[in-house]
């Protein structure tokens, strides 16, 4: 379970997020949407420990992400993470780029990783481009050997940060195709997007950021179907 | 407090020897640069293949070292009776070092032009010439500067080995007030700082440039 | 045009002997690529660490080397030191001159080097739960390297270059100081220097060639 209580973060003058409370149980998919600079991705950002927090709390199965003594490399290992941008690691191969992580951070003998990454290559529909390296691939198979990355640590939670924003629009449909079938296999997951019908049907809940707070959240009948917040139906009027 | 035998007139002559290198530098990059420019563009226009034997030979002069070039160029001089002094001989064999380097930038910034730019120029009915003049040498010329910039200061610096053919210039005279004087550390340190004075403005305006014509930011 | 006889002969007989100082040549640039590369990881790393001081330092020897002749820092080891009563030989003092002005070089390469790597690559290592050493040595290093292969080739060809330069303080093995004393003898000055540009022209193509082939098999993406 994260649970994210009256967090609090600023950028300078700007703040972003201005007492953020929500709480993601297992099992459940979470699609955030809102309109940039909404804050939005900065709150994925907080609960892996990649951005501090000025305050309030993020707790993750009990954890403390920005407790003093928390071991955020231990605590990254449960929750993965796939950004705009695909961040492939340019100098490794498709495998390498799966299999360094589990090797150097888990400890696990590079046949051990070479399974795992097999399978969630395969699962992703990589598994014929295992020795290419990242510039020979698509935007779409790059986004897609990412979360293969993420999968491959076992993680409990998936946090997705607008994963098909870079894309080209004929390759979005096969990113959230992967997408869907985590969410049909039960992954926990936050997803950020602007894929407004991938939202409503894969979501449990949607809920809306704007300006740096919750404006609304409900299930994604209820809140496409019947809108309450005012910014809210400003932004679906806009986006369709 | 610190005593030393240097006089203003060593400091003089320390200042002449400066002058000899910038005069050196000058002449050269600018006789260099009119060179460079002029192969730059043949290289670019004759395409790889036909400017191979112009590349291959300004290649051997960014593989061989400059002081034996300079010792080259000084017993070249003397076969054939031409009778040039030290700065002469110098000059040339520094501008045509000057202009081996330059010709790669100048090629570098004209293949930096992007050819639709150019098409676009030459289908509104500018001649090649009227191209190469209003749209190719200002584009291309943002690209080269902090490289020419760079290639200056190298001359410069590397100017100090015309010293081996007799010239006076900044190091050469400072090496001289060393075995004059005995106090090599202290006259090196003015020497090095008045080349430091020199390059390294120069040198931190390049880098300015460099990252204002940037085109990724 | 020319009222001259080459001998090259003469030259050629040399040829074995100017070999021997072509060896010491390669000799000194491999000594001083790899003390300068040691000196340049260090500075790089003193740059990196916030500390004033050691960043100083390190600014200073990049900029000092950057700025000023090679032949005045040669000359400085030289002549220089022995205001400390440090008396280098010719051979050492042109180590330590072309080894100070390749690691100013390597190190100012590096830095260009790091800033190329976007951080977005640092961050999706910890992401993944890396520590920021593990996400430096397995991420950023290996792609650093790469980037800075290049440049650190065209540096290994000036230190060979920069080798001749040993004949100014006295040196009298390497191709140039072994060319030198032969021309003393001889006065065949051309001959023997033209023959030496060529030893150096064949040398510094070999590093080059060398390089690249060691390039392709290592960087295959």
């Amino acid at each position: 379970m994260i649970e994210i209580e009256n967090v609090r973060k600023s950028f300078g003058q700007l703040e972003v997020l201005k007492g953020i409370n929500l709480t993601v149980p297992k099992g459940e998919v979470l699609t955030v949407i809102g309109g940039s600079g909404s804050g939005k991705s900065t709150l994925l950002t907080c609960i892996n420990g990649l951005e501090t927090i000025d305050s309030g709390r993020i707790v993750v199965d009990g954890t403390d992400v920005h407790a003093k003594g928390t071991d955020l490399n231990k605590l990254r290992r449960k929750l993965g993470i796939v950004f705009q941008q695909f961040n492939a690691f340019p100098h490794l191969t498709v495998l390498e780029n799966v299999t360094l992580a589990p090797r150097k951070v888990l400890g696990l003998s590079k046949a051990e990783a070479d399974a795992i990454a097999v399978k969630q290559l395969t699962h992703v529909g990589l598994g014929d481009k295992l020795k290419v390296y990242p510039s020979r691939l698509s935007g779409g198979q790059q986004q897609r050997m990412a979360i293969a990355r993420a999968l491959a640590m076992s993680p409990d939670y998936m946090l997705f940060d607008e994963v098909t924003s870079a894309l080209d629009p004929q390759l979005v449909g096969e990113v959230l195709d992967t997408l869907r079938l985590l969410a049909s296999e039960g992954m926990t997951m936050i997803c950020v997007t602007h894929e407004m019908k991938f939202a409503r049907e894969v979501s449990d809940r949607v809920a809306f950021f704007h300006k740096g707070v919750m404006a609304e959240i409900a299930p994604p009948d209820e809140l496409f179907g019947a809108p309450k917040d005012p910014d809210l139906r400003q932004f679906l009027a806009a986006t369709h | 407090m610190f005593e030393t035998a240097l006089s203003w007139n060593d400091l003089a002559f320390l200042a002449q020897g400066a002058a000899m290198t910038l005069a050196v530098t000058a002449v050269s990059v600018a006789a260099g640069t009119v060179l460079g420019i002029l192969f730059g563009v043949l290289r670019f226009q004759l395409g790889p293949y036909w400017a191979a034997p112009l590349t291959f030979v300004l290649d051997i002069f960014r593989s061989v070292p400059l002081l034996i070039q300079l010792v080259l160029g000084n017993a070249l001089q003397s076969i054939m009776r031409l009778g040039w002094g030290p700065f002469t001989t110098s000059c040339v064999v520094l501008s045509l070092y000057t202009a081996a380097y330059c010709t790669e930038i100048v090629r570098g910034g004209i293949g930096a032009v992007p050819p639709t730019t150019r098409r676009a120029a030459r289908s509104l009915g500018l001649t090649w010439f009227q191209d190469m003049r209003y749209i190719v040498f200002p584009l291309a010329t943002r690209v080269s500067l902090p490289a020419w910039i760079g290639l200056t200061l190298g001359v410069m610096k590397d100017s100090a080995l015309v010293l081996w053919l007799g010239l006076i210039e900044l190091l050469r005279a400072s090496q001289i007030l060393v075995t004059r004087l005995q106090e090599p550390l202290f006259i090196l340190i003015i020497c090095g700082a008045i080349y430091f004075i020199i390059s390294f403005p120069v040198a931190r305006f390049g880098g300015y440039l460099e990252k204002r014509w940037s085109p990724n930011d | 045009m020319f009222n001259y006889t080459f001998h090259w002969n003469q030259a050629l007989r040399a040829l074995p002997q100017m070999l021997d100082g072509a060896l010491v040549t390669l000799q000194i640039a491999l000594l001083s690529m790899a003390i300068g590369l040691a000196c340049a990881i260090a500075l790089t790393l003193f740059r990196l660490s916030g500390n004033r001081i050691l960043g100083g330092f390190a600014t200073a020897w990049v900029e000092i080397a950057r700025n000023t002749p090679a032949l005045f820092q040669i000359y400085m080891a030289h002549f220089g030191l022995g205001n400390f009563g440090i008396h280098l030989s010719p051979y050492t003092a042109l180590l330590v001159g072309i080894a100070f002005n390749n690691a100013g070089y390597l190190a100012e390469n590096f830095r260009g080097a790091l800033k190329a790597i976007p951080d977005t690559q640092t961050r999706a290592a910890r992401s993944l739960g890396m520590t920021s050493l593990q996400a430096f040595r397995y991420i950023v290093l290996p792609q650093m390297l790469r980037i800075a292969f290049l440049p650190a080739t065209n540096q290994m060809v000036w230190a060979i270059l920069m080798t001749s330069l040993g004949v100014t303080v006295g040196m009298n093995t390497d191709l140039a100081g072994v060319t030198q004393e032969l021309n003393a003898r001889s006065f065949r000055t051309f001959e023997f220097f033209a023959l030496a540009a060529v030893i150096y022209y064949v040398i510094a193509k070999a590093v080059t060639l060398a390089a690249r082939l060691f390039a392709a098999r290592m960087f295959r993406y």
